[in-house]
């Protein structure tokens, strides 16, 4: 078996060609200038299988990776593989519509958010790669005093969690967004919820740091390669069968969003969840128009600004059971209704293009990071649409996990026997009604 | 989609309230043995594949009627509509 590396730092060779693990920084962009940019090299190893790990984490999406890179980090663990059906970062974590925040109402969710809020602001330090976190404010418009009163609790519950929110009154989002339909008969403006340090990252980014600072730490990141099925003897799990054979592991963490049902079928298991698509579009370039992000409250629109220029807008999932990544047209046209309501100027922009992510829907639209019944089977999945945001606290507790065999302290929560004890985390109060969430 | 309403024809999907596997047709009995067991899984336990689902759907504003669509996951081709009704009936939920 190869020796694990840990080479961290940019090291000049004798030859005069930069060591392999570079390390990104100013002075390195010059120096790269000058030498004509003959230095850059991969971000990552694209590793081949080998015969055994001692965690093999399934699915390189952001949670995975960043699975990886905690456990290699933090915990210390070594011998640590990424298994990937396709190419890192094709499933939702470049799909989603990159906006971060942590401003959930319930004692379950709220720590695990602002957990992973902070973690987001460290985050480029940290695994030293530019994500363009960017926490440029959100806000969530109400329309009816009810809605008013709903968000007041809400920021209350994030103050006392230790995040930040204000209630803001008509004029101040009046001041911030004069455009908007403020005076709409039916559903007018009354104010909105912000939290300012909420924002939105650049999504690939994160997929790409974490691989590459996972991979530093010497996991191997090995794309291509699709689970098929679990080995599994006397309850233990013993590695996964892949399109590339055989791989050993002493524990095994299932992280496949969308995919959550069919990998954990390959241990026999059936989830608290359904998959259903949720679908994004993005305008052609625009004058700078949205400096932050926004949800109406009146409908199933939400919209930002990426740095390209074109408006990012997303609304609400399609409703049924599907696996195919493509939604249909009744929601393009009431994500399009949703947004001429709140800001009839944008009538005359148009959909450059759209694409869809499949959503693991848990029943209470809450996640599972969990142990299994099956020793060495740990699962992590039922993100919803909402999984961006989490993805550093999901990495992270997920390593905390896998590591201690006891869950971090902000995800005790997250367990898979709450349906059955009645415990669950349902922010919406919908029941289990996963197109409801 | 166009699910083609075994009574009503062709009707866009729009018209439909999706609930979800047909399965639930399958509600246990309260008072037989392991009933709470059985209930947690109906109501919280799901096949969710990717390739054929058998489905309910609720026709609300048409008929009301509840049907069963067999549709394919991946592809969205629905191969099979009926009423619910007799779906059940089939299965010896209702006499
Ligand atoms: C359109 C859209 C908009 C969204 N907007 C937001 C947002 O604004 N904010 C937010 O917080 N969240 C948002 N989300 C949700 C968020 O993107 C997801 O919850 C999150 O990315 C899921 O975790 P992940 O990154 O690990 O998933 P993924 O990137 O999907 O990773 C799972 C990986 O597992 C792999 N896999 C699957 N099966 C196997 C197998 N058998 N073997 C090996 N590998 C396998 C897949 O190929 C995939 O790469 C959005 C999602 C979508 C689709």
């Amino acid at each position: 078996m190869k020796a694990q590396s840990f080479r961290l730092r940019p090291i000049l060779t004798q030859d005069g060609t930069w060591e392999y693990h570079m390390r990104y920084s100013g002075f390195r962009v010059i120096a790269e200038a000058l030498t004509g940019h003959k230095g850059w090299k991969p971000a990552w190893r694209d590793a081949a299988p080998q015969a055994a790990y001692d965690y093999i984490i399934v699915g390189g999406g952001g949670h995975g990776l960043a699975t990886a890179y905690y456990l290699a980090k933090e915990f210390k663990q070594a011998r640590i593989a990424v298994v990937e059906k396709g190419w890192i970062g094709g499933g939702n974590v470049g799909r989603n519509t990159t906006i971060v925040r942590s401003n959930y109402l319930l004692d379950g969710n709220q720590p695990f958010y602002e957990f992973s809020m902070k973690l987001w602001e460290g985050l480029e330090q940290d695994f030293n790669y530019n994500a363009m976190v960017s926490q440029r404010g959100i806000i969530n418009l109400f329309h009816t005093d009810g809605q008013r009163d709903a968000y007041t609790r809400r920021g209350n519950a994030m103050i006392m969690h230790g995040a930040d929110a204000e209630l803001l009154n008509k004029e101040q989002v009046r001041k911030m967004y004069p455009y908007l339909n403020f005076d709409n008969a039916r559903f007018p403006i009354k104010g909105a919820l912000m939290q300012r340090r909420g924002g939105t990252v650049r999504h690939d980014a994160v997929a790409w740091g974490y691989a590459r600072g996972a991979d530093q730490r010497g996991v191997d990141i090995i794309q291509n390669c699709e689970v098929l099925g679990m080995r599994i003897e006397n309850g233990r799990v013993l590695g996964v069968e892949t399109s590339r054979g055989f791989i050993g592991a002493k524990k095994v963490g299932v992280a496949v969003a969308g995919s959550s049902s069919k990998v954990m079928a390959g241990a026999g298991m059936r989830l608290p969840m359904e998959s259903h698509v949720l679908q994004a579009f993005v305008s052609e370039g625009l004058k700078p128009l949205i400096d932050g992000v926004m949800t109406y409250g009146a409908g199933h629109f939400y919209v930002s600004q990426s740095d390209k220029a074109g408006l990012v807008v997303g609304g609400d999932i399609d409703g049924y059971n599907t696996y195919a990544q493509r939604g249909n047209l009744p929601v393009v046209e009431d994500v399009a209704e949703g947004g001429m309501s709140l800001m009839p100027m944008i009538g005359r922009a148009r959909l450059l293009r759209m694409w869809g992510g499949i959503m693991d829907m848990s029943m209470d639209g809450s996640p599972i990071i969990d142990k299994t019944h099956i020793a060495g089977l740990y699962f992590n999945g039922g993100w919803c649409y909402g999984g961006f945001k989490a993805t550093p606290a999901s990495g992270f507790v997920f390593a905390h996990l896998l590591a201690k065999d006891t869950p971090h302290s902000t995800a005790t929560a997250y367990r898979f026997d709450r349906f059955a004890k009645g415990l669950m985390i349902d922010e919406k109060g919908q029941g289990a009604q996963p197109n409801l969430h | 989609m166009i699910i083609n309403h075994p009574l009503l024809g062709p009707r866009d999907s729009q018209e439909f309230v999706y609930l979800g596997d047909a399965a639930l047709i399958h509600r246990p009995d309260g008072m037989a043995d392991g009933s709470l067991d059985k209930f947690i899984d109906y109501a919280y336990l799901r096949d969710n594949p990717a390739g054929e689902h058998r489905e309910l759907w609720y026709h609300e504003q048409g008929d009301r009627s509840w049907l069963v669509v067999t549709r394919n996951t991946v592809t969205h081709e629905i191969t099979a509509v009926e009423l619910a009704r007799d779906v059940a009936r089939r299965e010896g939920r209702s006499k």
